[in-house]
């Protein structure tokens, strides 16, 4: 038993020999049982794969202690094993104890696990019976839905049908009132003819009783004093069959003539029509044609290809047509070819539609290249309609004023025409004629003047000559060293003549009475007063030449006339100076003008 | 308008001569002839009862008078003022009597249209027409005077027949598809005759001169229909106006109709142009470019008055004619083309205008009330 005691016992790692060396424990009666429950319990556990055994033979406290506390959780603490006295074996009675307990407890799992499973397979069976009962009513819930939904269109309809049956009926008595209303002016119209009619049959009756009552029969005859004479003045004829002939042929000649004149207006109204259709399918083809180069795409160029071709055939077949006018088949021909080009002309312009709209839509912009927008184009259109209305005005004026220039009306008008350009000028010219005039009169003046002041100078020159000569011949007879007192004096009322002379000349447009009194104010004193008397000595000796003097003379008598005052061939240079001054003054006059 | 002084006429006698030189009046059984320019009585003539009825000859040369209570008939000339003619109907009676289109034939109709007896003034014969019928529009004469189409009943069928004038000879005698015809008309040129079947029945049919059937024409059925028909003077349209207040017009080609013109009575049509004469009573005159409604209310005292272009819509005021009554005064009673059948004036409604009457130039339009009468001016185009 002890040994036996030591065989390994572990109820989680036992391989099949082990079990069937377990199996050789003889146990109670109840042995068998449990052998079968070992087995049952031993069957399960055979699933698993070799574990290492749990004791060995070294390991028995171990062991027995890991048993003891794994009892003590399973809340088996009362039984606990031991080793035997002497260490070599297990106490068998709590040994037994503790198999005892954990048999039992295997069993109550057992059951439990049993009753586990009953409950999950009814469980599983419940679930499965419930799916099934919710997938059919899931079906049923389906169909009877798909029933209601057409059971609703089912009532719809017939509400229609009652709608359509209701106002049937309602039509339908309007119709039986109508009826009815006919119906009833009827039977007055018919009761009112026949109340009429009764009434005159009663009338005939009475009438009738009265003639067969009365015996005299008024004759009805006719007094003419004298028969009149046929309105067309013709005699009356006879009645025969001729006649009737006659009458025969005449209602036929007018019902004839009728038809002709009809047939005469419905020809005349046939052959305009046709005009006006040859007309309108000239025009079509005309329309479809030039659009050949603007076609877009291959099909509309196809089309248009081919409705160019056919127009051209048609047009050849036209002038055919002209010719059988009557002909049936040209009508239809005629017809025919026109409903083919007024359906070409559809589709060109629902083409041109389409692609009107698509270049109005402002994403498709490089399919609106070629074609120019609307509002763009009624733009443009305007704007060349106000160009081409202005460009007209102006033409229009430009001819009046044309007119006007080259035909005037009568002659005053020409004229007054023809001078109105140049009176601008005229007047102008007038203007400055005038100034002209005026500086021509003033210059004259002057030329006057300056004539007489010549005269007078020269009339002071042959004073100053001869008294030049005088003051030589009493310079040469008088030499003495106190000249020079004299001189300025007598220079002083030479220098006067003269310098009155020079100042005439050189201030040009100062009057001559101005200058004489000019020439009062000049500083000849001055100048005369520093005169050197060397330079008078060699003047009066002529030691210095005359061109010298004449020089100095000549631009004295355009810058400084106090030079020119010492001089004694003043007068001869004045005179040329005069001339000189005297021309470029009259030079100067004239070349303004 | 000047007037002139008045004179005393009974029953509505008073005709101007064809020719437009005489006026002749009829004074219970006195016939004066005025000339029309002085109306200085010219001639003076005595009948042997009160005329009933007087006509002008189509030459101006005679005039007819007729007494139907005594059933004669006295013919008297211009010419010849003791020339006297005297046609004598006897026992029989005399409800119409009339000229022929020669002015030398005298048609006279029985009591209850038993015959027509045709007396000839050239040479005193007579012709009789047996069975013509009391209708409408029972005989006509083409605008040329050549023939006559006369409706006639016989059996419970009708049956029209054409005579030549000339010397009243039968030239066709024939059916027609009618329940109870109507009326006849002629066509302007006399080729055509239009033939309209009783009111119950909408029906027009067109026969030729000859007697051929050309064609059929019916707008609707079971209610009331044709009231009349009109010939536009070129005979190139035909208006029929009926019950329902519309007008509908055929064209002489296919017979087919080409325009239907309604009388609503909301006026709201852009090119109508609603005249209201502005007055006690107002009056509402609408014209289109071819059709015109006309009311005239009668009014006592009617002085001065004016007429203002309507704003539309224009409600015309409308009344209910009882329907229970034969011959309901309701549809287009009456029809005229212009002369250049541009124009079409129509009538709607029971308003009191008794007769449209285009002048022969066609721009003028006289509308007769019973007390009133209205002239109407259509715009004409600028002459160039």
């Amino acid at each position: 038993m002890g040994d036996q005691c030591g065989m390994t016992m572990t109820e989680h790692t036992l391989d099949a020999k082990e079990i069937s060396s377990i199996s050789g424990i003889t146990m109670s009666p109840s042995r068998q049982y449990g052998q079968t429950t070992l087995h049952s319990s031993l069957s399960l556990h055979k699933s698993y794969s070799g574990f290492s055994p749990f004791c060995s033979e070294h390991s028995v406290t171990q062991c027995i202690s890991y048993i003891n506390q794994e009892a003590c959780s399973l809340g088996l603490g009362t039984v606990c094993i031991d080793l035997c006295l002497g260490g070599e074996g297990l106490k068998a009675v709590p040994v037994l104890n503790l198999l005892y307990e954990l048999l039992q407890i295997n069993r109550r799992h057992q059951k439990a696990a049993e009753e586990l499973e009953t409950q999950q397979m009814k469980n599983s069976s419940d679930m499965e019976h419930l799916q099934h009962s919710h997938s059919r009513l899931k079906d049923q819930l389906e169909h009877t839905r798909r029933e209601n939904s057409g059971l609703h269109e089912g009532e719809r309809q017939l509400q229609l049908k009652i709608k359509t049956l209701q106002r049937c009926l309602k039509s339908e008595k309007e119709e039986v009132q109508k009826l009815q209303s006919i119906i009833s002016s009827r039977a007055s119209q018919y009761n009112h003819d026949a109340k009429r009619k009764e009434r005159e049959c009663a009338k005939l009756k009475e009438r009738l009783n009265q003639l067969l009552v009365e015996k005299r029969d008024k004759k009805l005859a006719i007094e003419v004093s004298n028969p009149v004479g046929r309105s067309d003045g013709k005699r009356g004829l006879w009645k025969t069959g001729k006649m009737e002939a006659r009458h025969e042929g005449e209602m036929y000649k007018a019902l004839l003539n009728d038809y002709e004149a009809r047939q005469r207006a419905l020809m005349v109204e046939n052959t305009e029509l046709k005009k006006v259709l040859q007309q309108m399918k000239r025009d079509m083809v005309s329309i479809l044609s030039p659009k050949k180069p603007q076609a877009r795409g291959e099909a509309s160029d196809d089309s248009l290809e081919q409705v160019c071709s056919d127009g051209e055939e048609e047009m050849c077949e036209a002038s055919r047509e002209c010719v059988e006018q009557s002909c049936e088949q040209a009508r239809e021909k005629l017809t025919n070819s026109i409903r083919q080009q007024w359906r070409r002309l559809k589709c060109h312009m629902e083409r041109l539609d389409s692609q009107a709209s698509l270049v109005s839509a402002p994403d498709r912009e490089g399919e609106g290249e070629e074609l120019i927008s609307r509002q763009v184009h009624e733009e443009e259109v305007l704007r060349m309609r106000l160009e081409l209305q202005q460009c007209r005005d102006f033409i229009q004026t430009q001819q009046q004023l044309w007119q006007q220039l080259s035909s005037p009306c009568d002659d005053e008008t020409a004229a007054l025409l023809s001078g109105c350009y140049t009176l601008e000028e005229k007047e102008r010219l007038k203007e400055e004629w005038r100034l002209f005039q005026e500086q021509k009169r003033n210059f004259e003046k002057e030329r006057k003047s300056f004539t007489e002041a010549a005269i007078r100078l020269g009339h002071e020159k042959k004073a100053f000559e001869d008294d030049r000569a005088t003051w030589l011949k009493n310079q040469f007879l008088t030499m003495t060293p106190f000249v020079d007192r004299k001189r300025p004096a007598t220079l002083e009322s030479h220098s006067t003549a003269s310098s009155g002379a020079e100042a005439k000349m050189i201030s040009t447009p100062v009057p001559p009475a101005k200058s004489v009194s000019y020439s009062a104010f000049t500083t000849p004193k001055t100048g005369s007063a520093c005169v050197p008397s060397t330079v008078d000595l060699y003047r009066t000796l002529r030691l210095i030449p005359e061109s010298s003097l004449r020089s100095q003379g000549r631009r004295g008598s355009r810058q400084d006339f106090s030079s020119l005052s010492r001089d004694l061939t003043k007068p001869r240079l004045h005179n040329g100076t005069a001339d000189c001054s005297l021309l470029s003054l009259l030079k100067d006059v004239e070349s303004p003008t | 308008m000047n007037f002139s002084e008045l004179f005393k006429q009974t029953n509505q006698l008073c005709r101007l001569s064809p020719d437009g030189k005489y006026l002749a009046t009829c004074v219970q059984y006195r016939l004066v002839v005025r000339d029309v320019n002085t109306l200085q009585i010219l001639h003076l003539y005595t009948c042997l009862d009160q005329v009933l009825h007087m006509e002008w000859s189509s030459d101006s040369l005679f005039i007819l008078c007729a007494m139907y209570k005594r059933g004669l008939v006295q013919v008297w000339s211009l010419e010849q003022p003791d020339w006297h003619c005297k046609i004598d109907e006897g026992s029989i009676g005399l409800v119409s009597s009339r000229w022929s289109p020669d002015g030398r034939h005298v048609l006279n109709t029985t009591e209850f249209h038993l015959r027509v007896t045709v007396w000839s003034l050239c040479n005193k014969s007579v012709s009789y027409i047996k069975y013509p019928k009391a209708c409408q529009k029972g005989m006509d004469f083409s605008a040329d005077g050549r023939y006559m189409a006369l409706a006639e009943r016989r059996e419970c069928k009708d049956y029209i027949s054409v005579f030549v004038c000339d010397d009243w000879h039968l030239l066709r005698h024939f059916e027609t598809e009618t329940q109870d015809l109507a009326g006849v008309e002629w066509s302007p040129n006399g080729c055509v005759l239009a033939v309209w079947d009783t009111c119950l029945e909408y029906k027009v049919l067109l026969y030729s001169l000859d007697g051929r059937l050309l064609s059929t024409y019916s707008a609707y059925e079971w209610s009331l229909g044709i009231k009349t028909i009109a010939w536009s003077p070129s005979s190139q349209f035909l208006a029929i106006s009926s019950y329902d207040e519309k007008v509908r017009i055929l064209n002489h080609i296919t017979w087919k109709k080409i325009a239907e013109f309604e009388h609503p009575a909301n006026i709201s049509s852009t090119k109508a142009v609603v005249y209201r004469e502005v007055e006690k009573c107002p009056v509402v005159v609408s014209e289109d470019l071819s059709s015109s409604q006309i009311t005239v209310s009668s009014s006592l005292f009617n002085t001065q008055s004016k007429y203002e272009i309507c704003q539309l819509p224009v409600q015309v005021a409308v009344l209910k004619p009882d329907p229970d009554r034969a011959n309901p005064k309701v549809g287009v009673s009456l029809l005229a083309f212009s002369a250049n059948s541009r124009y079409l004036a129509t009538k709607n409604g029971c308003f009191q205008v008794l007769s449209l009457l285009w002048h022969c130039s066609g721009d003028s339009l006289i509308l007769l009330g019973k007390e009133q009468l209205c002239l109407c001016y259509m715009e004409t185009e600028e002459q160039k």
